[in-house]
């Protein structure tokens, strides 16, 4: 509490602040006085896009030491005009979810549990099984010999949330390896 | 849709599933818009409704029919648009046969595959012969309409059935309810006027779903909606990027660009490839297809795609068939595919019968799951469903299991492409925290390993791998530029001065190899090197179509077929609705957006039709991609289950087709397996067993199969645990009490949730009896990681597909509900098992697909052979539901109450 001053008097402080109706500046606490937006702390604001539903509601996600520490509806946004959902306005847990899985785990044949493995070691070992599930799974040529170029051995689902650079990517490579079952949520 | 003078909302809860977008539907309302919520449940989008329309699941077409019918027969077309846009006039040949004849199935179908010959629904020639005229060729044209075999005169034929008492008989909705609903929607339409649709996968999730939105869009060309501001049919779809990532698809049967996948015996060659992606003799823009289809191969390839290897053509793998990720499941239950890569998706929990997702994937030799969170789909091998009741081991299962975790859309850069086709771009706001990563880094990361172990390899069927163009520049972190993929995807010119410069546009494209580009759609969103998804002129500084924010594909149109908004002779219908015109002055289209037509191309220009392509355009073709330059009332290619909207009861229904003696959609997708059964329908001994009709849905809370909700602990507090919606009436038929707990039991599984007891369900009087529907949301799964946890509704529902996008009939099912908590252990299949003894539900049944008796006119083989014969090894398993189908005759009147104990 701040100490008490005449000038603070209620009455007095009603005629300072020229606040007629008594519901303005003349009865904030000292608590609503002090408080300031958490964005205010921000170091830097990205403006981006809510990554749940397709109505594209755009995001400004402001962040402090590289940590993102609040999310808000960008009222520039003709779409959205600053509005989220319950869903977007949470999206700052969805970054710094406790529950958030932020290393690699890997499960071997009949084990019963996790363990950990190193990024630069999984990527190598998804790479060979690649390698050998196209391998294993190639197809040159049809019944009735027509080209076919193509591996059934590997299967992937899942873009709707990813980016466009991102599908472009998957879809190319896969392409190139002769994967054909490349699936979406769009199918779903 | 803010413009709209009337908005029907049906297949969609707006409100709830995209809350901030629906603004705009409040918006409309406050200017006077008449809202028309059709849904079966009332629900935060009814509640805001000037009227609800209370509707049967799986009946939409009954009820869009009838609006047609309403149209046609009380003369509410709008005559000027519908002669001027659409194929009302053109002749259809005189082999075509419809459904009215044919006892609910179209001519060409073909009894043994279960699959249409298309070729007797083409136009007839222009000669009057009455014989089909060539794809692209001249057709036989009647603008008068009155030609018996023009397409508005079979409109007519095929609708005459759809009537407001055939609507209150299969919808179960009043005449009262029909006659607001047409009259709001034609008088809301027309010059001054518009209307607009919206949908969501109410609409989609069936196994006629693509079927259910062209009756929309039929509708919406009669009444002159299509083009236009505040009409057309709004998708609303359900994921950040589920639009682009069908424009750059992850999906086997596109390329980018919607550019088919090359299919075996059909696409052989390059030179078969484009003619059949379109020929250049058809109008419209896909005549330009191979220097979309070569611009493509040249980003992928680039010097390695040369003119004397066809550009590389034979790098792209074949399909032989539907290769969707239902098909896929199936061949993992069949051991034949090694590893599968789950990108942001939840299978276990988000697709259909999950228990044959999770089963399928312990036949898999590894996994990899790249997610935030540990989701089911990573988690299913310790503790998903069928651990719980035993039915698997987690020492028994041979899965490898990597879980990469995935960077979120703060902690990257790129595009997200939302459901109006704008791209807009997202800037990165932090790095990702330990081991995570962006797909493109992963996807890069990737294929330069797999390069790396091919380098020396002389095997043809690594060239593909090594040509591939895949040098983009990285960041400190190994982070791949997404503006470098970007610009690809935008293309480049590759030869003479402005080599190495980004196209402007896709008409920049060539066939000779002197352009690339990854995406033909998205070309310009790099014009003169910018970035345009990053434009962020703010909304108020602009006019409402606010073309300065990000950038719309194609060629940032923010209304698609807009020259439709223009009369014949270029003018706006009218004031209200002025949105692009003809300035005869100037020579161009202008108006409040890019024109979606070659921009100089005047109302009254009859092109010589030889010219093919864009050239041939008239001025009035407003339709730039179809070959004929118009709407299609009538499709005559593109659909694989008929050339009009044709009701037919869903895989599962407790309602006998009122319209046709053909019940279900004779060419959808079944997967006869004991995994996978149906409950028998209505008419069939049996049917009675799952009297229930339930139909899934979201929350506003919740995000589909739970991965980016189920995980926060305020959206997990918000809606914390699985419930059922019933209605009062079905709570006391079956003894639920208030927040009770109920099982579930379908044909596939059984599962417990909260019971919600609320007057928002309403039993609907169909046929003369009622039909009780129950809502089940989707969210939650078992498992052990998130927040919240409860059972899968998606665990219900059977694999049955729409024949045109292999998506799944998952809005509506048949299943019993009884008061109480599921079984445990074991005794949870035993119960499943019971009821599908008592039902008769069988393989056998589950494989035959017609039902009307005496179809044999106009099909391609008797129909005979669809039956099985005396003898025939598959009745060997005398299935009451089969014996029962082979005597439709006699119990065809009998209703599915009668059937019940």
């Amino acid at each position: 509490m701040a100490r008490f001053t005449p000038l603070e008097w209620p009455v007095l402080r009603q005629f300072r602040t020229g606040d007629a109706t008594g519901r303005g500046p003349s009865v904030t606490s000292e608590r609503t006085r002090t408080m300031r937006p958490r964005t205010e702390d921000a170091d830097r604001v990205a403006q981006s896009v809510c990554p749940y539903c397709a109505v594209g509601c755009g995001q400004l996600v402001y962040a402090k030491d590289d940590k993102v520490i609040q999310i808000e509806g960008d009222p520039d946004s003709p779409v959205s005009r600053g509005r989220l959902c319950p869903k977007g306005a949470a999206s700052e847990q969805l970054v710094n979810s406790t529950g958030r899985q932020t290393t690699v785990l890997y499960r071997a044949p009949k084990a019963k549990d996790w363990q950990s493995l190193d990024l630069d070691t999984a990527m190598d070992m998804i790479a060979d099984r690649f390698l050998e599930a196209r391998r294993n799974h190639w197809e040159d040529v049809d019944e009735a010999g027509r080209p076919l170029n193509r591996t059934m051995g590997i299967a992937s689902l899942g873009g709707a949330t990813l980016d466009n650079e991102e599908n472009y990517l998957i879809k190319k490579l896969f392409t190139a390896a002769g994967s054909v079952q490349i699936e979406n949520q769009a199918r779903i | 849709m803010g413009n709209a003078d009337c908005i029907v909302i049906q297949g969609s809860n707006m409100a709830e599933c995209h809350p901030v977008g629906f603004q705009w539907v409040a918006e409309a309302k406050a200017r006077g818009a008449r809202v028309i919520h059709v849904d079966p449940r009332f629900t935060r989008t009814t509640a805001v409704a000037d009227r609800h329309v209370p509707i049967r699941a799986g009946s939409d077409i009954v009820l869009l029919g009838a609006l047609i019918n309403h149209v046609l027969s009380n003369g509410l077309w709008f005559d000027e648009y519908v002669k001027a846009f659409t194929n009302a006039a053109t002749v259809i040949n005189d082999a075509y046969g419809d459904p009215e004849d044919l006892e609910g199935l179209f001519s060409g179908f073909d009894a043994e595959t279960g699959a249409y010959d298309p070729a007797s629904w083409a136009y007839a020639k222009a000669d009057g012969s009455g014989e089909p005229a060539e794809p692209g060729e001249e057709s036989q044209q009647d603008p008068t309409l009155q030609h018996p075999n023009c397409v508005f005169q079979i409109l007519r034929r095929h609708y005459a059935r759809y009537t407001p008492e055939m609507v209150t008989e299969a919808c179960g909705i009043s005449a009262e309810d029909f006659a607001f609903l047409a009259d709001t929607v034609t008088e809301n339409s027309g010059r001054e006027r518009t209307t607009c649709f919206a949908y969501a996968v109410g609409w989609t999730q069936h196994s006629q779903g693509a079927q259910y939105i062209r009756t929309a869009s039929i509708l919406q060309l009669l009444l002159g909606n299509m083009g236009r501001p505040g009409g057309g049919i709004m998708a609303l779809r359900g994921h950040a990027t589920i639009q682009g990532s069908t424009d750059i698809p992850t999906l086997f049967n596109l390329l980018p660009g919607y550019l088919p996948m090359p299919k075996a015996g059909v696409h052989d060659t390059l030179e078969d490839y484009l003619d059949s992606v379109g020929t250049k003799d058809q109008k419209g823009f896909w005549a330009n297809a191979d220097a979309y289809t070569v611009s493509l191969l040249k980003a992928w390839w680039g010097d390695a795609a040369t003119e004397d290897n066809d550009f590389a053509y034979d790098n792209l793998p074949r399909l032989t068939g539907p290769h969707g990720t239902y098909q896929t499941v199936m061949r993992m239950l069949d051991d034949e595919v090694d590893g599968f890569f789950i990108l942001g998706q939840n299978p276990a929990v988000g697709s259909a019968n999950g228990r044959m997702q999770r089963r399928g994937m312990s036949h898999l030799k590894w996994l990899v799951v790249r997610d935030f969170s540990l989701i089911e789909s990573a988690t299913w091998w310790k503790d998903g469903p069928e651990i719980e009741s035993g039915e698997m081991r987690t020492e028994d299962i041979d899965t490898e299991v990597f879980f990469m975790p995935a960077a979120n859309h703060t902690e990257k850069a790129g595009s997200f492409t939302q459901t109006q086709r704008m791209v807009q771009w997202r800037h990165q706001a932090v790095h990702p925290p330990d081991d995570a990563t962006s797909e493109l880094q992963f996807f890069h990361d990737l294929g330069l390993r797999i390069r790396e172990r091919l380098a020396d390899s002389g095997d043809p069927r690594d060239r593909p791998l090594l040509d591939l163009t895949w040098d983009y520049p990285v960041d400190e972190d190994g982070e791949p530029d997404p503006e470098s993929v970007l610009a690809e995807i935008n293309g480049r010119h590759l030869t003479g001065e402005a080599a190495g410069e980004p196209l402007s546009a896709f008409t920049q494209m060539r066939a000779d190899g002197s352009t690339s580009g990854g995406c033909w759609i998205y070309s310009g969103i790099y014009a003169d090197g910018v970035n345009h998804a990053a434009r962020r002129k703010p909304g108020r500084e602009q006019d409402e179509v606010a073309s300065e924010w990000a950038w719309a594909w194609p060629a940032n149109r923010r209304i698609l077929y807009n020259r439709a908004s223009a009369d014949a002779e270029g003018q706006p219908w009218s004031e209200r609705k002025k949105y692009m015109w003809w300035d005869a002055e100037a020579g161009k289209w202008s108006g409040k957006d890019v024109s979606d037509f070659p921009a100089d191309r005047a109302p009254d220009a009859v092109p010589d039709r030889s010219l093919g392509g864009p050239e041939a355009l008239t001025g009035t073709d407003a339709f730039i991609m179809q070959p004929d330059g118009k709407a299609w009332l009538f499709a005559p290619t593109g659909m694989i289950d008929g050339p009009l909207p044709t009701h037919y009861e869903a895989q599962e229904s407790p309602v006998e087709n009122p319209l046709y003696p053909q019940q279900q959609s004779p060419s959808r997708i079944t997967f006869a397996r004991d995994d996978n059964l149906s409950a028998p329908s209505a008419g069939h001994a049996g049917a009675g067993v799952y009297p229930y009709v339930f139909t899934t849905y979201r929350l506003t809370e919740h995000h589909t199969a739970g991965g980016m909700s189920r995980w926060l602990p305020y959206l997990s507090e918000l809606q914390p645990e699985m419930f059922c919606e019933v209605s009062p009436q079905l709570a006391a038929e079956r003894g639920l009490e208030p927040y009770g707990w109920a099982t579930l039991v379908s044909p596939r599984a059984v599962i417990e949730a909260r019971v919600l007891i609320t007057r928002r369900m309403m039993p609907l009087t169909v046929a003369g009896n009622t039909v009780h529907q129950i809502g089940l949301p989707y969210h939650w799964a078992v498992g052990r990681e998130a927040v919240i946890t409860g059972d899968s509704a998606n665990d219900l529902i059977g694999i049955s597909l729409d024949p045109n996008v292999q998506i799944q009939d998952s809005k509506t099912g048949s299943c019993d509900i009884i008061p109480g908590r599921r079984p445990r252990g074991a005794e949870a299949q035993r119960l499943v098992d019971e009821y599908i003894e008592r039902s008769g539900a069988s393989v056998e049944a589950e494989a035959r697909r017609i039902s009307a008796p005496g179809v044999r006119e106009g099909t391609e083989t008797p129909l005979d052979e669809a039956h099985p014969q005396e003898g025939d090894p598959a009745e060997a398993g005398e299935s009451h539901a089969l014996r029962a189908e082979q005597d439709a005759g006699d119990h065809r009147k009998r209703t599915p109450r009668e059937d019940q104990r």
